[in-house]
């Protein structure tokens, strides 16, 4: 059995023993939800750090097992340097997430079995390696969403919230699966395995015809799980509904998935369709980052601000990953990294503040810093990092996007600098202005600031991991980038155009290069890799 | 004379009289031991079916009743159900006024019907099995006599029954006229024989029609549906229940031999047509259930949806397409009989069966409760409950065979499973966090045999989400009587 599956299974398995233990005993359940999710944390961080990316480009710690065979179904688990970090952000997400939720104070049992199996679904979701599993872990979350939001969410409007969410969300799952279940029957391999797959359509590519119709289901279907632009209106309401544990877990890890999707299904078995639809997602993506950056500016909770904000850095992401290049999508996977800590820390500290039933309205918040100076400190370093200084973990990547993207979009590109550096500054700070600076607004008085280590540690192993990789990047990008560039490979190899195929599927904007040429040359760029020693201060 | 082969119904059918016999010698406040013994005894007869080899083809009465893998996967299919159905009968006893006995007998001689009815491999027998069926369901339907809702479920499923039956019976005759036979078996030999011409014989393709359409109202297939909301609504619960699961099973065999080993040179390029039928069939059960408020009521839309669901299969075509039925029946069966059998408490506690009456439940009995919600999201088909899987293998194929018309077919099943979303989670909603208008919260006490099944059918509903492999592998295999 693979560690792996002792992950995933950890906040399974507490799951199901806390349906055993009788609801009165709220310390029991607290201290099982939370030493297994410690403990998947640990052997997360273990498993990340043995990581060698030195051996190649392969997976790791595989596991598989046979399923339901008749079908090609198996369950088969593996780690490579594309997943191995987003299995770590997901465990310790999940861990800060369990131990912020002890502020539910009716039927904290429940809450814990639905925690645990939203944990463990994401977990499972990052590690698989099996279509039908990818989909199976994946959707093990929506239920819980559903509930949690709907019984301990918060807000007047929370039923058609919560109906709004639930419903984008299953959207946005359905037509991925429709996507995947005809990549199983396009590709003929008979299996659902990825492994299997790639192989299958690296001797025997989709035909372009079938490419384009099955990566649009993808693309758009894992783009509503993502809130891609113009499909975002469930997040930033979803998030500012959703009790603290569910918006740190749902907005740091689970919202990953569908760019985990797209860059571990979509870009290496259809290449010639992401070449085509590249300039698409890249357009698109500049709807999250101003359109969604600019709704941020406008808003007056401070809830809707991160939500807003969140989804506009959603367009890094894409952005990165449209760029096709080594270094935009190693960009890509480290804004993944990077913003599912900053997510959950942003809301886990907001959800703090709406716990003690203060409201989250600008206009009435004010000295939060002068009152609480732990919890304050940790908002500012949250939002800093979330308008991308260096020394956070978003910077590192951000930069990285915008350096991959400015060989295939230039002009997107600098859209995307204003954006991320003009348009995220200002509502960051006019947030951290209002909301911490200034006198200590009525409705904040005598809440109690976070007092122990108990109560801070939440907070600071998602800021210890966010400074970790800011400071460190290479820790992320040197395992991140070779198995990025094995799936650029095949995605080189197994496309089944030739050059002049290729440039008329091109749109006029690109005149000679196709984005895979442009690619080769960003992949020149990291070998020198200025950008990367630029980062490091 | 293979009668041996007949064993399961002919006790079954035993059963039934014996308990219609039994009655004279039990008084009134021992009737339930009636039931809750049939319950037992079919049980057994569950078990003793595993003992059932089929090795190779068996026929009986010269090849009016078979005996294939698929035979004997309805038949363990409606032995589950109507034990289950059984005891919830049992549960519903305080509401009958008169006849507690009579009410198992029907639903044993209604099973009965439904166990030849997977073996039926002639129209004569097909039409008298649907007819055993058909007829014990008005008036077991109509058995609240002092209910109207309950009179007028049974003389509208009367009516509608009557003319879907003349219908079929105008369909059998058509294809008698034009192939001068009745058995499956010559059938194909005639149609197949004559190059074609024969298939393409106006008679005979208006008589497939009319037999499809008759076999339709039994799934509840667009436009054949108007009947069930009604019928749903107003009849005992146990006995929805029963038409949910044995009566769409019985008529979704019946289906698949007519269509895939009577008439197949007619109905192979059907898909186009059935495609249109299960796209407007899921379209109308789906949309039409969001606004009820009656819970029976949903149910019957939701039923109707499950059919469009279950015609995918049949679009596809394929060996795939037909496997991915059985299972999805399976799941199918757990669920709805799950919820029914909630619900059938629920009613008798709470007095109502208006979703609205549903809230507070979690306080007042988490596992009626939980079984509900579970038995929703199942219905729902949302990972990791068996739902799931079944809709999994009906969509794959449809995509596996991509027949005409599939996308549209795929997309109205997205549309069907979003917007069915919305009124399933309704019910979770309901029970989990509405206020109840009413303060004063009894808990709900169930009785040792229900609680028991109440858990097994949880156990069911996640243990075959998860491990579907064994469920797969027989549905497998009883598809594997179809040659496409």
């Amino acid at each position: 059995m693979s560690v792996l599956t002792t992950i995933i299974m950890l906040p399974l398995i507490g799951a199901l023993t806390l349906l055993f233990v009788p609801s009165r005993h709220k310390t029991v359940v607290r201290m099982i939800a939370c030493s297994v999710t410690f403990l998947s944390m640990l052997l997360a961080a273990l498993t990340f750090f043995e990581f060698n990316a030195s051996d190649g480009a392969g997976y790791r710690n595989e596991q598989i097992t046979p399923w339901v065979e008749s079908l090609g179904i198996q369950y088969h688990v593996g780690v490579d340097g594309i997943n191995i970090a987003l299995m770590l952000m997901a465990a310790v997400v999940g861990y800060s997430a369990t131990l912020v939720a002890k502020s539910i104070t009716t039927r904290s049992k429940e809450f814990h079995v639905l925690l645990l199996i939203m944990i463990g679904g994401v977990l499972g979701a990052f590690a698989s390696l099996d279509l039908f599993f990818f989909y199976f872990f994946h959707e093990l979350a929506l239920i819980p969403t559903f509930i949690m939001i709907g019984f301990w969410g918060r807000g007047e409007n929370r039923n058609y919230i919560t109906f709004k969410v639930t419903l984008y969300l299953s959207l946005g799952a359905l037509i991925a699966l429709v996507g995947l279940v005809m990549l199983y029957v396009k590709a003929g391999a008979g299996s659902f395995d990825i492994v299997e797959i790639t192989k299958a359509v690296q001797a025997n590519p989709i035909s372009l015809a079938d490419q384009n119709m099955i990566f649009p289901l993808l693309l758009f279907g894992f783009g509503i799980l993502v809130s891609l632009w113009p499909f975002h209106t469930w997040a930033p309401m979803g998030y500012g509904a959703a009790p603290t544990a569910t918006a740190m877990v749902h907005a740091g890890a689970l919202k990953k998935f569908g760019l985990y999707g797209l860059i571990r299904i979509a870009l290496p078995i259809l290449p010639d369709a992401a070449a085509y639809w590249a300039h698409i997602i890249a357009w698109l993506c500049l709807g999250n980052l101003l359109y969604c950056g600019w709704v941020a500016m406008r808003q007056k909770n401070l809830n809707l601000v991160i939500g807003n904000s969140s989804v506009a850095h959603m367009g890094f992401v894409f952005l990165g990953i449209s760029s096709l290049s080594l270094i935009g999508v190693t960009g890509a996977i480290t804004v993944m990294v990077a913003h599912g800590f900053l997510a959950a820390l942003t809301f886990g500290l907001t959800g703090y503040l709406a716990d003690r039933g203060k409201s989250l309205e600008l206009d009435q918040m004010g000295g939060i810093l002068k009152s609480m100076p732990a919890i304050g400190s940790f908002l500012v370093l949250a939002l800093m990092a979330g308008c991308g200084l260096p020394g956070f973990a978003n910077f590192v990547g951000e930069a990285m996007v915008l350096f991959g993207s400015w060989s295939s979009f230039s002009m997107i590109t600098i859209f995307g600098v204003w954006a991320g550096l003009v348009i995220g500054a200002v509502y960051m700070l006019r947030a951290l202005r209002r909301a911490l600076h200034g006198p200590l607004a009525s409705n904040y008085e005598g809440v109690a600031d976070a007092s122990g280590i108990g109560a801070k540690a939440p907070y600071l192993i998602l800021i210890v991991f966010l400074t970790l990789f800011g400071v460190f990047p290479r820790m992320l990008t040197d395992k991140i980038s070779p198995a990025v560039e094995s799936s650029l490979d095949l995605m080189k190899s197994t496309t089944s155009l030739t050059v002049a195929e290729k440039l008329n599927t091109d749109s006029a904007d690109q005149t000679s290069e196709a984005p895979l040429a442009a690619e080769s040359n960003s992949r020149g760029n990291l070998a020198e890799s200025p950008q990367l020693e630029s980062t490091q201060g | 004379m293979n009668t041996s082969l007949m064993f399961l119904e002919i006790l079954v059918a035993l059963a039934g009289l014996g308990i219609l016999v039994g009655d004279l010698w039990t008084p009134d406040k021992h009737k339930k031991k009636l039931g809750y013994g049939a319950a037992a005894f079919l049980g057994i007869l569950f078990l003793i079916s595993f003992q059932v080899q089929v090795g190779n083809v068996k026929y009986a009465f010269g090849g009016m009743y078979i005996l294939d893998s698929l035979a004997i996967f309805f038949k363990r299919v409606f032995l589950l159900a109507g034990g289950v159905v059984m005891l919830m009968a049992v549960e519903f006893t305080p509401k009958i006024k008169r006849g507690v006995s009579e009410f198992y007998a029907l639903l044993l001689f209604a099973l009965a019907g439904m166990m030849i009815a997977a073996s039926a491999y002639d129209f004569s027998l097909l039409f008298v099995t649907l007819e055993l069926i058909t007829i014990t369901f008005y008036i077991l339907a109509s058995y609240l006599r002092s209910e109207t809702a309950s009179l007028e479920a049974g003389v509208k499923y009367l009516i509608l029954g009557a003319l879907s039956s003349a219908v079929l019976v105008f369909g059998i005759a058509l294809l008698f006229g034009s192939t001068s036979a009745l058995s499956f078996l010559e059938i194909t030999e005639t149609l197949g024989q004559s190059s074609g011409s024969l298939a393409s014989n106006p008679l005979a393709i208006a008589g497939a029609v009319l037999v499809f359409a008759g076999l339709a109202f039994k799934l509840a297939i667009f436009p054949f549906q108007f009947w069930a909301p009604d019928v749903y609504q107003g009849a005992p619960s146990p006995v929805t229940a029963f038409l949910a699961v044995g009566s769409k099973a019985a008529g979704m065999v019946l289906v698949l031999r007519v269509l895939f080993q009577a008439l197949p040179s007619i109905t192979l390029n059907w898909s186009a047509f059935l495609a249109t039928l299960a796209i407007f069939t899921i379209l109308y059960g789906n949309l039409a259930a969001i606004p009820q408020k009656n819970l029976k009521r949903m149910l019957g839309y939701s039923s109707i949806a499950q059919a469009g669901y279950l015609m995918m299969g049949i679009v596809a075509m394929s060996s795939a397409g037909a496997s991915a039925i059985l299972f999805y029946l399976v799941g199918y069966a757990v669920t709805v009989l799950s919820a029914f059998l909630t619900l059938t408490l629920c009613v008798n506690a709470i007095g109502s069966s208006e979703i609205k009456s549903l809230s507070g439940l979690m306080d007042r009995s988490p596992l009626l409760a939980s079984t509900m919600i579970l038995a929703m999201v199942s219905l729902a088909g949302i990972p990791p409950l068996v739902g799931f899987f079944g809709k999994f293998m009906l969509i794959q194929s449809v995509v596996e065979s991509a027949p005409a018309g599939w996308g549209c077919l795929v997309v109205a099943a997205i549309i069907g499973v979003v917007a069915s979303l919305y009124y399933y989670l309704g019910v979770v909603r309901a029970i989990i966090w509405d206020k109840s208008p009413n303060t004063e919260l009894e808990k709900i006490q169930i009785s040792t045999p229900s609680q028991a099944l109440l858990y097994a059918g949880i156990f069911m509903m996640i243990y075959l989400g998860f491990f579907q492999n064994q469920v797969v592998e027989a549905a497998q295999n009883a598809a594997s009587v179809f040659n496409f």
